[in-house]
């Protein structure tokens, strides 16, 4: 027995020292040319190179190493903990969930009502700014967007590549509408969502017979139009310009948020001048707006609306020849969605004040998208999570100035947020396909709930 | 009508590249169903590993025929991105394959952020101008053809028919077409299922490498973020003539370029990708899988 352990450590060894150094080579093979050699323009404008082997080499050995002890020491370690559990028969699955599990939302309900009370008071008047907006603020219009967008994906189960597109509608008519007629925020925070829906139902009749992948493109096509269109209609939009200077909310009506004027918020209570006042107001409306999203998004998969929708994403045949309709199915998941979309896209104008199509991109689509699908598709707890964990962790990384002792004073950490955002995204992916919050509960169910079979086996076709 | 003649050629030009990168969308797409969202970058990765060449071998040897670099640059470039492409499907896309649908494309798009990140930090943010390699131009009363033009579309032309007898006419195209309709049915006929799916991927990036040396080639300029805009458009070219069809890919790119072409001719330059995306739109109302794809037919 302890002959053939021995013998099978010594496999694995050797193993593992062959696939390091494979891994040694392939990853020599594909960073000699892009990381081995740097292309820069001399002084003359003309482009020459030089080589940078200490650096390939890093890459090389950290690729080599990498694998070896990935194959050498962590697989094992992994494989005989599963085979321990396997054995010991105990399934995952416990109804046994600590304090903080089963009271896990109201106390991140309560800290979020907090939190800019205790930036404020951690970090001060014009420290907690940062704390407030980069953070707070930043990640909350995700979780809005991103939740808005679970319907779409999550729900109905259509993938939309393009929903970025309705965040701008919001946004631009939002700037547009409060610069031509002079129209307050708290007005056109709802017609900014009733003309996305608009647009919503317009971009999804075209769409309504196309699957999957086909719809994929589609929308992302929607997307790229929208941004094309504000880019190159400047008469109205300005162009790659801009449109800036657009209106601050205002408090009701009752206070201003700009400064000189008669009822600024901060003179009124008597409070020294400060733009965090307008933040911390802001912090609360897209709070008040995401849980709005999140009670739409509760009680409408409780009525025979949301059942449809993830009706549609289960089965869309079933689905038909159950009688449900799918076209207003469809339409009605791509408006609400869309509408979410708007209201964030108005509440991103206000907040901003300027709005230019360079906050539309694609990668703004693809970074919403990953939020649903990392949050574990159709749970709004796990999105949140995601959104938290994907943009403060990129937001965080800016804030990284201890970093430049390691690396020297030339390092940005900013120029590494996108590559690592989107290394986050694969690597989160590959340790959890089924995202944060991964099991899927049904939402009807008969006397009490009941883990569906789903949730045992690894992995199934959704 | 010269003029429209000029404007066709061009548009055959734009078309055959696009058509190269479509025909890696789609034999991806066919053969496991997912959309890699990284292949644009991959023809990012082949135009600059062809210039990375192009600058090494012009400074060794000043006077290397011009002929024989444009061939090293494509080789490594083919060479270069298989590596690649094959490394990116081991890592990102075979430990998500039976997974859930949006599991890969959501890996695909964060190699795609990542791949094109990962060169704006290596080799900077700049757009990378290389001197004209080859300059020729052939007059045919007033139209004005140049050899670039012409090696483009011979290049894409030799290199479909041999592909097209690759996929038809070999036992690792049949491998391959076998692993498209089951792949299940095709592992238990002896098909090596994981190579075969790995072979296509390197496939797949050689050519988006030849199309990205050849980009190079016509516009003289390369840079980290050229991945996106023609990677959409050849993803929208093999969407548009049937994701999954090989002739579909090649028609649908020849389409988008003499769409686009066309389209900055007689109407407006700013607005050829919204005519592009909007006929793109206009063509899955009518035929919804493309126009040469095949009706999806959903057993119950």
């Amino acid at each position: 027995m302890a002959y053939t352990t021995e013998n099978n450590q010594s496999g694995q060894m050797a193993k593992a020292i062959k696939e390091g150094i494979f891994a040694g080579l392939i990853a020599f093979g594909m960073f000699l040319l892009f990381v081995g050699i740097e292309t820069y323009q001399d002084i003359n404008n003309q482009l020459v190179w030089r080589t940078r082997w200490g650096l390939l080499a890093v890459f090389v050995a950290v690729a080599a190493i990498g694998r070896f002890v990935t194959v050498g020491f962590i697989k094992p370690h992994l494989d005989s903990r599963k085979l321990a559990k396997a054995k010991s028969g105990v399934l995952e699955i416990s109804d046994e969930k600590g304090f903080f599990r089963t009271h896990f939302l109201k106390i991140a309900l309560i800290f979020l009502l907090c939190y800019p009370f205790l930036a404020m008071l951690i970090f001060g008047r014009q420290g907690s700014l940062k704390y407030v907006d980069n953070f707070g603020i930043q990640i909350l219009i995700y979780v809005m967007l991103a939740w808005g967008l679970n319907i779409v994906v999550g729900l109905a189960g259509l993938l939309d590549l393009g929903y970025v597109a309705f965040y701008a509608v919001g946004a631009y008519s939002y700037a547009l509408l409060s610069a031509h007629f002079g129209f307050s925020f708290w007005l056109l925070l709802p017609m900014a969502g009733i003309l996305a829906a608009l647009w919503g139902i317009i971009l999804g009749f075209p769409v309504l017979r196309l699957r999957g992948d086909y719809l994929a493109i589609v929308t992302l096509a929607f997307g790229e139009i929208i941004r094309l269109v504000l880019i190159n209609w400047t008469d109205v939009t300005r162009g790659t310009f801009g449109i800036s200077g657009i209106e601050k909310a205002t408090f009701f009506g009752i206070w201003s948020f700009d400064a000189g004027t008669p009822n600024n918020f901060a003179k009124a209570w008597g409070l020294p001048t400060s733009s965090v006042y307008y933040k911390m107001f802001l912090f609360y409306i897209i709070l008040a707006l995401c849980m709005l999203t999140a009670y739409v998004t509760i009680r409408l998969r409780r009525m025979p609306i949301g059942r449809a929708w993830e009706a549609l994403r289960e089965d869309e045949i079933a689905c038909r020849s159950l009688g449900i309709n799918t076209v207003t199915t469809k339409l009605t998941a791509f408006a609400t969605g869309a509408m979410f979309g708007g209201f964030a896209g108005s509440f991103f104008a206000a907040r901003q004040g300027f709005v230019s199509p360079e906050s539309f991109v694609f990668l703004e689509s693809a970074v919403i998208l990953a939020i649903v699908v990392l949050g574990g598709m159709g749970s709004l707890t796990g999105i949140a999570i995601a959104a938290v964990v994907m943009v403060g962790g990129t937001e965080l990384l800016r804030e990284m100035e201890f970093l430049k002792h390691v690396f020297g004073p030339d390092f940005t950490p900013e120029l590494y947020r996108m590559l690592l955002f989107g290394l986050a995204m694969i690597i989160v992916m590959l340790f959890k396909p089924r995202g944060f919050v991964g099991t899927r509960e049904p939402t009807a169910f008969l006397k009490e709930r009941k883990a569906v079979s789903g949730s045992f086996t690894k992995e199934g076709h959704g | 009508m010269e003029y429209f003649i000029q404007q066709l050629i061009n548009g055959l030009t734009l078309g055959s590249i696009y058509g190269l990168v479509a025909i890696g969308y789609t034999m991806v797409y066919g053969i496991i169903g997912m959309i890699n969202f990284a292949h644009g970058d991959i023809f990012m990765l082949g135009g600059f590993a062809a210039l990375i060449i192009f600058l090494i071998l012009t400074s060794f040897f000043a006077g290397i025929p011009v002929a024989l670099l444009l061939l090293l640059m494509l080789l490594v470039g083919m060479l270069m991105t298989g590596l690649w492409n094959w490394t990116i499907e081991r890592v990102a896309y075979r430990p998500l394959r039976g997974s859930f649908r949006l599991a890969p494309l959501i890996t695909a798009i964060g190699m795609s952020i990542a791949l094109s990140n990962f060169i704006q930090v290596t080799q900077g943010p700049r757009n990378k101008p290389i001197p004209p390699l080859v300059t020729d131009t052939y007059h045919l009363g007033a139209i004005t053809i140049s050899l670039k033009q012409i090696l483009i579309v011979v290049i894409t032309s030799i290199l479909l028919f041999a592909f097209w007898y690759i996929v038809n006419k070999t036992p690792l195209g049949r491998a391959q077409r076998a692993t498209e309709q089951d792949r299940k049915m095709a592992a238990l006929l002896g098909v090596d299922v994981d190579k075969t799916i790995s072979i296509t991927f390197i496939m797949g990036a050689a050519l988006a490498a030849v199309a990205g040396a050849m980009y190079l080639m016509y516009y003289g300029v390369a840079s980290f973020n050229d991945g996106f805009i023609p990677g959409v458009k050849a993803f929208t070219a093999a969407v548009l003539g049937g994701i999954g069809s090989l002739p579909g890919a090649v028609l649908g790119g020849l389409l988008i370029g003499l769409i686009e072409s066309l389209w900055s001719a007689y109407f407006s330059i700013a607005y050829k990708d919204v005519a592009t995306f909007a006929i793109l739109a206009i063509v899955l109302i009518f035929k919804p899988t493309g126009i040469l794809g095949r009706p999806e037919v959903e057993k119950v």
